[in-house]
């Protein structure tokens, strides 16, 4: 296994820049949410970036730059180089079931990094879709007259505001998990640093 | 100096850097820095002291800056809010300002004065009868906060580009700036002061504007956050050289908009 390029430059390159700056929204965007929270909680400030809201927005807009131009560049590379379709397709339903039974009775192998499993392919594309939906609600909280149509398709301003949240949410549930499975397979970090 | 493309206001970003470098000496500034760094997520970001905090603000501001830019270019000055029937007004309509309404301003209605200075062709100030002598529109619109919170309200008034070419405005100017009786000030972009949905504010649900809604006159824009859109206003002027505003100088981005 050892030299075998698993991920390639740009993949990790992005991927490092993504964490970077999913951490930077996510966290700002905590201190934002608590200046009109919209359930019965708010987070608590230790996590949140910023100190107060003008600090966290102007966090929240800067790393927004580098979460859209770094995921044009994974979205362009993973589609143009043809990685794309070949590590997570063919997907069915049928797999998923198969290959998260496996995963939970611990008997899905990680021998080759380089092959995602059904439940892999899964996630990773949830997350891809969820981090465009994160860009698109967030572009109506930003410019909400600016794209009637965007707004429109979210459901309205304070509809938008929602489907961000809920976005963050299960982009978090997904960072959870996603650490989790580093820390019972610590090759894969390994992997995503040097390449192999 | 006359732009070949004055109705995007473009920010001049040096001038704001070191308008930005200035202030950190001042101790709200220190303060803001202090509670932004003393983070311990903020470490965790950048693993040891190697961010120095005034360059954090800097590159932080200049994003901001950048930030104005993209949006005056966005703006599509022909773009309308979306407006609303009367059934969806928000009662009652939350009161919003830097300060707790105790401490409301009241503007004498007879004393009062618009003053209009800087690019004008006409600089008299105005009295409230006189402004109420201009054609007047009305409008339901949602206000959303910078703070995230959204409410519809009824406002009525001029439209602020009427009151413009009536004072003989400069439209090629790149900014308006408002001072307010609140020790409130702010300014907005050219293009946005010639949005057909910007109101020079008089009425609230058809009523003279109440006390807490900013008598005797706001500025309402529907394409803009809730703190570009200043109460109490009495003076207005047309200007090339940036203003700032009380919570843009702050750190809220200065253009702010929808």
């Amino acid at each position: 296994m050892r030299g075998v390029m698993i991920h390639p430059a740009w993949l990790r390159t992005t991927h490092w820049l993504n964490a970077v700056a999913v951490v930077i929204l996510a966290m700002s965007g905590w201190r934002i949410y608590n200046a009109a929270p919209f359930f019965d909680f708010i987070i608590p400030s230790e996590i949140t970036l910023g100190g107060w809201l003008g600090g966290a927005i102007q966090w929240h807009f800067a790393a927004m730059w580098l979460l859209a131009a770094n995921g044009l560049v994974y979205l362009l590379c993973n589609a143009g180089t043809g990685r794309l379709l070949r590590k997570f397709f063919p997907l069915s339903p049928r797999a998923v079931i198969t290959d998260l039974a496996a995963a939970l009775r611990g008997r899905l192998s990680h021998e080759d990094l380089s092959h995602y499993n059904a439940v892999q392919r899964m996630a990773y594309l949830f997350i891809i879709i969820d981090a465009v939906l994160l860009v698109l609600s967030g572009l109506v909280l930003w410019k909400s007259v600016q794209f009637p149509v965007l707004r429109e398709l979210m459901g309205g301003y304070e509809a938008a505001r929602r489907v961000h949240f809920f976005a963050m949410a299960a982009l978090v549930a997904f960072v959870i998990a996603h650490l989790a499975m580093v820390a019972l397979v610590p090759r894969t970090l390994l992997a995503m640093i040097r390449g192999h | 100096m006359i732009k070949k493309t004055p109705r995007i206001a473009s920010v001049d970003g040096d001038a704001v850097v070191k308008e930005a470098l200035r202030r950190i000496d001042q101790p709200s500034r220190r303060l803001f820095l202090q509670r932004s760094l003393t983070l311990g997520g903020l470490s965790m970001l950048t693993g040891c002291a190697m961010v120095d905090d005034a360059s954090v603000e800097v590159a932080l501001m200049k994003v901001s800056r950048f930030n104005d830019k993209v949006q005056g270019w966005l703006f599509d000055p022909n773009q309308l809010a979306p407006t609303y029937p009367e059934s969806m007004i928000t009662r009652p309509f939350p009161f919003n300002a830097y300060y707790g309404e105790h401490e409301i301003r009241e503007v004498d209605a007879d004393t009062y004065r618009l003053e209009v200075t800087g690019m004008v062709a006409d600089r008299h100030a105005w009295t409230l009868a006189e402004l109420r002598t201009l054609p007047q529109t009305d409008q339901v619109t949602r206000h959303i906060c910078v703070e995230g919170w959204s409410a519809i309200g009824k406002w009525g008034g001029v439209p602020f580009s009427t009151f413009l070419a009536r004072v003989g405005a400069d439209v090629t100017a790149k900014y308006v700036g408002f001072k307010c009786a609140d020790d409130y000030y702010t300014s907005i972009d050219m293009a946005t002061a010639l949005h057909p949905q910007t109101l020079l504010t008089l009425t609230y649900d058809g009523q003279p504007l109440p006390a807490r809604y900013g008598f005797p006159m706001k500025l309402r824009m529907p394409t803009k956050l809730g703190y570009k859109n200043p109460k109490h206003v009495q003076a207005i002027y047309v200007t090339n050289n940036y203003p700032g505003g009380y919570w843009e100088d702050q750190g809220y981005n200065w253009f702010g908009g929808s």
